[in-house]
């Protein structure tokens, strides 16, 4: 269906080229909504929406955007459709919004968001940039999912707020590892997660 | 003897390059060197110097620390001991678990006079602890050297016995394993292996666990092997204490009633804590077995035990009695916790440590100053010389390339070149 650039645009960005992996931006939020699948996942979407419908906006006037202002027209676009994200996550999700607090909010301020409509979008055509902003989208939700799964199992013994393995203090056998819950533990597993993609792909590996 | 060199060389063919099993060569060339000198000589010109090598290196470390591991056993084993005595006279619930059931199967008792007692039941603790650090390690280290095609060495042997040294005679044997999992791991593997680590990795198992299972490695249930026992440490005591930090010592709350800590006993190391950190003496014993040999640096020594001290004075100068922590002289801070035990042997890790002569007496100082800040400030944290030791690593590179740079200023500046 797709031609092979438009492949490349589409899935590059979930192995090849992924935002936080290779290009470590984006690694604050990846810190902070991790600690549970659920709250992870909207996050994810949210983002998602926001990347591929800004990158559509920006590719849709980028001839119309005058070069030494581009910068505030692409914030402006960003900002509005996060305004529009944050609304309906609280029409629709109010207890999860509350959980994601400012952190929807600050997807303007992502690196991610803002790299592809800067690189990609003011570059190509609508379709293309579509695809740009779902890619990334969905390999920065890659990431953010890969670390929330380990940290819920292994911090709070459940996925998606099931619970697999029963604590202690409830009762259970499973003992917590309460650094799962801390933020620096993202940081671990994005290494691991780093650590697994070049020794499968050892062409990401920096020179020294 | 002989015979064994023998079966030796005659394998020697299957391990080499092209053999069957090329690539189990570093467990091959481990037990060799192990048992035997290296047959290898050097090649260029003769070293002038001593030619000390890593394996000679960990090996005097090793015997550094045997003092204050068998001193670890014996108060392991008194301080349970002790505490089963006393609980059983004030007639307050306690569990025994399997240790008991082996002190008995081997016809001890739980007398706290008794050496033997004392000493086996420690032991008991301790060596299970000790087993599960060397197995897990060890075989996670095999595992990177082989892939590597790395030599397996004797830095493990130190990281094995350090690790479980530092940790509670209560802690459950699986996250022993997983500590010492994560400290290889991620402090040493992951930076390539011996030698590349700029943490030390006993501690980073040890903070490990500190962070993600706190309750089994801090809290005043958990120093003394006695299921029921609660006693607040001295740090821990004086911690909380209203009023005179030092003074509350001699009124600590156990299950019996009240018990003390003397300046004596924290300096010598018979009273409750990790495995073996508690004898101050021993730790010196330990420094001047290292200092001896040429393996520990003396001037970061120094510089710890300084820093702790100047620290300690501008704590006391600056005591309002807002905190009674302030006002602890610096030699209590100096006989108490794991200050001692951590300022010989893992502040001075070579490889973690800095390099330069200017260098280790900041890093040392820096260290001495961040324990006390976390001791006396930071009321979540009694103990503070792991999270000190740990930002120092960090700090190490940083203080030798600023040191180095100095220099190299200096000297341009004598030749006023441009």
């Amino acid at each position: 269906m797709l031609n092979s650039k438009a492949s490349k645009v589409l899935f590059g960005p979930i192995l090849d080229n992924n935002p936080i992996a290779l290009q470590i931006l984006g690694i604050c939020s990846a810190l902070a909504v991790t600690t549970s699948l659920q709250v992870s996942l909207v996050m994810s979407l949210a983002v998602i929406a926001v990347i591929a419908c800004s990158n559509v906006a920006v590719s849709a006037i980028r001839q119309y955007i005058p070069g030494s202002i581009r910068i505030i027209v692409q914030m402006v676009v960003i900002a509005s459709l996060v305004i529009v994200v944050d609304q309906v996550l609280k029409a629709f999700v109010y207890d999860i919004s509350k959980q994601l607090s400012v952190f929807v909010g600050l997807i303007i301020t992502n690196c991610i968001v803002m790299g592809r409509a800067e690189g990609f979008a003011m570059k190509n055509g609508v379709f293309m940039s579509f695809l740009d902003g779902l890619g990334n989208g969905v390999g920065y939700s890659f990431v953010l999912l890969f670390v929330a799964f380990f940290r819920e199992l292994f911090g709070s013994g459940s996925l998606f707020g099931y619970t697999l393995m029963e604590l202690d203090r409830n009762g259970g056998w499973y003992n917590p590892n309460n650094m799962m819950l801390l933020p620096p533990s993202a940081f671990f597993l994005i290494g691991f997660l780093i650590w697994a993609i070049r020794a499968y792909k050892p062409e990401q590996i920096e020179e020294a | 003897m002989q015979a064994l060199r023998n079966i030796l060389d005659r394998v020697h063919p299957y391990f080499a390059k092209g053999g069957v099993l090329e690539k189990a060569y570093p467990m091959y060339e481990a037990l060799d060197t192990f048992l035997y000198t290296p047959g290898e000589t050097t090649k260029k010109v003769t070293h002038v110097r001593d030619g000390i090598d890593l394996k000679r290196m960990m090996s005097m470390v090793v015997l550094s620390l045997i003092p204050v591991t068998l001193f670890g056993m014996w108060n392991a084993g008194y301080q349970a001991n002790q505490a089963i005595e006393k609980m059983e006279q004030a007639g307050a619930p306690y569990e025994f678990d399997w240790h008991h059931t082996v002190q008995t199967a081997i016809g001890l008792g739980h007398d706290p006079t008794s050496f033997i007692d004392n000493f086996a039941y420690g032991a008991i603790h301790f060596l299970p602890i000790y087993i599960v650090c060397m197995f897990v390690g060890g075989h996670i280290e095999l595992v990177f050297s082989v892939l590597r095609g790395h030599e397996i060495n004797e830095g493990f042997l130190v990281t094995g016995l350090l690790f479980p040294l530092t940790l509670p005679a209560s802690i459950p044997l699986w996250q022993v394993a997983v500590g010492i999992a994560f400290g290889v791991i991620v402090a040493k593997e992951v930076f390539g292996g011996t030698g590349r680590n700029f943490l030390n990795v006993a501690l980073t198992a040890r903070a490990f666990l500190y962070f993600a299972h706190a309750g089994q490695i801090s809290g005043d249930q958990i120093w003394t092997a006695v299921d029921g026992f609660s006693g607040a440490t001295a740090l821990g005591q004086m911690a909380v204490a209203e009023g005179n930090a030092v003074a509350s010592l001699s009124a600590i709350q156990y299950p019996w009633g009240e018990g003390s800590i003397s300046l004596g006993s924290a300096f010598l190391g018979t009273i409750q804590g990790s495995i073996g950190e508690t004898s101050t003496l021993l730790c010196i014993v330990g420094a001047a077995i290292l200092i001896a040999a040429g393996i520990g640096s003396w001037k970061i020594m120094a510089a710890v035990v300084g820093g702790t001290v100047v620290t300690t004075l501008l704590m006391n100068a600056l005591d309002f009695g807002s905190n009674p922590m302030f006002a602890v002289p610096f030699y209590w801070h100096l006989s108490v916790g794991g200050l001692a035990f951590g300022l010989v042997f893992m502040a001075t890790d070579p490889v973690s440590a800095s390099m330069t002569d200017t260098g280790k007496w900041i890093y040392g100082g820096l260290i001495g100053f961040m324990t006390v800040l976390i001791r006396v400030v930071n009321p979540a944290f009694p103990e503070g010389i792991m999270l000190a030791i740990l930002f120092g690593n960090v700090f190490a590179p940083l203080i030798d390339y600023f040191v180095v740079e100095a220099n190299v200023k200096r000297r341009a500046a004598r030749y006023a070149t441009t």
